[in-house]
């Protein structure tokens, strides 16, 4: 359903289509400046599914302080969110709410897989498979992946650095040097 | 001409000093809010967006501000509207009384403590419309708690306001701080000071602050009333609960701290004021991030058994006294 190139993506979900209103007055310039504070306070809905959201939790914790970059906003309502971290198993019965989730949240609007399972269904993907979404963006349009099992925090950080390169095209933090070994 | 220059300009630089006042002063706490959430729990709080994250609240009301607005399905259209606007501009009324230094009071009225409290009352009106309107169960539900809770809350303040205003015989916010000149004992925190705590308590329960945030408690109602607000419809709830704020924590000031008066005679300014208010701002924050939120009986049972008793008590203590 959802192209897996995330420039596709952007253009998916930016004004122009049905998912936002066209702005009434299209500047570049207020764009991009809309831009920029949309991806340095990028407010997460509530809402995390298996054990994944326990490292979601984590980052949001003392150790490694989504605060730092102005994401520490957990929004409970889906209509003052900006990001939905689908972080975990997303499985059948919970796929209609998900959607809804998705759908309630007021545009511009991003989400992020967190984990194999909701970027393709993780461990659960099997023959054997009944019960579990084999891929969040099967359901939804999904911006950035970040995989693991669960991914360290810093994996989720690193997929908010990213969606705020998506979002205004530059990379704005350092890069974390690769460790040896 | 004279009238113009005499009583209407004075009025519109207080209205356009009030406005700016309420900006600088959202922008502060939210940011001090999200500063010292993060230092009690041992975090750096916002950091890397500006200066130590100063500029965070500035992006933050931008990105609102270019958020889409919804209006869900079946909502009562006009309602839903007026109750984000209702409740932004009673705020900016509330600034004008309150004296920031003897020439600093925007609008030196005799009945300002009047005036504060009528006024301040639409925003349980703006909460319930908002709940209302929005065709929401969650809203209902806090708009619900918000009447119960502001109902509550709204009689042992105004008591021990009742109480100040026995004792000085005026319900002007001037004379009230004029009382207080002099040296520190004549504040009224010392005449009055269990009519001080229950002001701070009535004061979280009528601002609807943690731990008394029942009426948008995120963990059993989402968000409560404004739980179908986006952008800026959101962004007013929270620009007028920042406003209201520091509304209360002024006037407890003026009230209870002197307001611009010093400690020790000849120090008085404007600067004695905002001080005093942001002490009281902070201390607020400070218990936000400290205590759990209470649950609705035992929010009900501290006011009707505790402080609405103690309250009545200490007004009829106050009234023989300045009898006798
Ligand atoms: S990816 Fe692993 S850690 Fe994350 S929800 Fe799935 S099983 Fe749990």
């Amino acid at each position: 359903m959802a192209a897996q190139d995330s420039v596709v993506q952007k253009e998916f979900l930016t004004a122009g289509n049905h998912y936002m209103d066209p702005p009434i007055v299209n500047l570049k310039l207020a764009q991009d400046i809309f831009d920029i504070c949309r991806a340095m306070s990028l407010w997460p809905v509530t809402f995390g599914l298996a054990c994944c959201a326990i490292e979601m939790m984590a980052t949001g914790m003392a150790r490694f302080d989504l605060a730092r970059f102005g994401a520490e906003v957990f929004r409970p309502s889906p209509r003052q969110a900006d990001v939905m971290i689908v972080a975990g198993t997303v499985n059948k019965k919970m796929a209609p709410a998900v959607v809804r989730l998705y759908e309630q949240m007021a545009g511009p609007k991003w989400v992020i897989a967190m984990g194999n399972c909701a970027i393709s269904g993780g461990p659960f993907k099997s023959k054997d498979n009944y019960g579990v979404i084999e891929g969040v963006d099967t359901l939804i349009p999904v911006n950035v992946y970040v995989p693991g099992c669960p991914p360290r925090p810093e994996g989720l950080l690193e997929g908010f650095f990213e969606l705020q390169r998506q979002i205004t095209g530059k990379r704005w933090w350092p890069v974390a040097a690769a460790v040896e070994g | 001409m004279q009238v113009f220059m005499q009583h209407i300009l004075p009025l519109l630089i207080a209205v356009v000093g009030a406005m700016i006042w309420l900006g600088i002063n959202a922008l502060l706490w939210v940011y001090c809010e999200r500063k010292f959430a993060g230092h009690i729990q041992r975090r750096p709080g916002p950091f890397e967006v500006g200066p130590h994250g100063a500029l965070q609240p500035l992006i933050d009301g931008l990105k609102l501000m270019g958020k889409q607005l919804v209006t869900p399905d079946n909502a009562d259209n006009v309602l839903y509207w007026t109750a984000p606007i209702m409740t932004m501009i009673p705020v900016l009324l509330l600034y004008l009384p309150i004296p920031y230094g003897p020439v600093l009071t925007g609008m030196d009225v005799n009945l300002a403590l009047l005036l504060i409290l009528a006024f301040s009352s639409f925003n349980g009106l703006a909460v319930i419309l908002a709940g209302w309107s929005s065709n929401n169960k969650w809203g209902v539900l806090g708009a619900a708690r918000a009447v119960s809770q502001a109902v509550a809350y709204e009689i042992p303040l105004l008591l021990t306001v009742l109480a100040i205003s026995f004792m000085t015989g005026t319900l002007s916010l001037v004379d009230i701080t004029n009382l207080q000149a002099g040296y520190i004992h004549n504040w009224f925190i010392f005449k009055q000071p269990l009519a001080f705590i229950i002001f701070i308590v009535a004061m979280f329960g009528e601002t609807n602050r943690a731990p008394f945030d029942l009426a948008e408690a995120e963990s059993e109602l989402t968000a409560g009333f404004h739980v179908e607000y986006s952008a800026m419809g959101f962004g007013c709830f929270f620009l007028a609960e920042y406003g209201y704020m520091v509304v209360m924590c002024s006037v407890c000031s003026v009230l209870f701290l002197g307001g611009y008066h010093g400690p020790i005679p000849g120090l008085d300014g404007w600067w004695w004021m905002v001080g005093k208010t942001f002490a009281l701002m902070s201390f607020m924050l400070w218990v936000r991030w400290t205590y759990p939120r209470v649950r609705f009986d035992q929010l009900l049972n501290i006011n009707w058994k505790w402080l609405l008793p103690l309250a009545t008590a200490n007004l009829l203590a106050t009234a023989l006294i300045m009898k006798l």
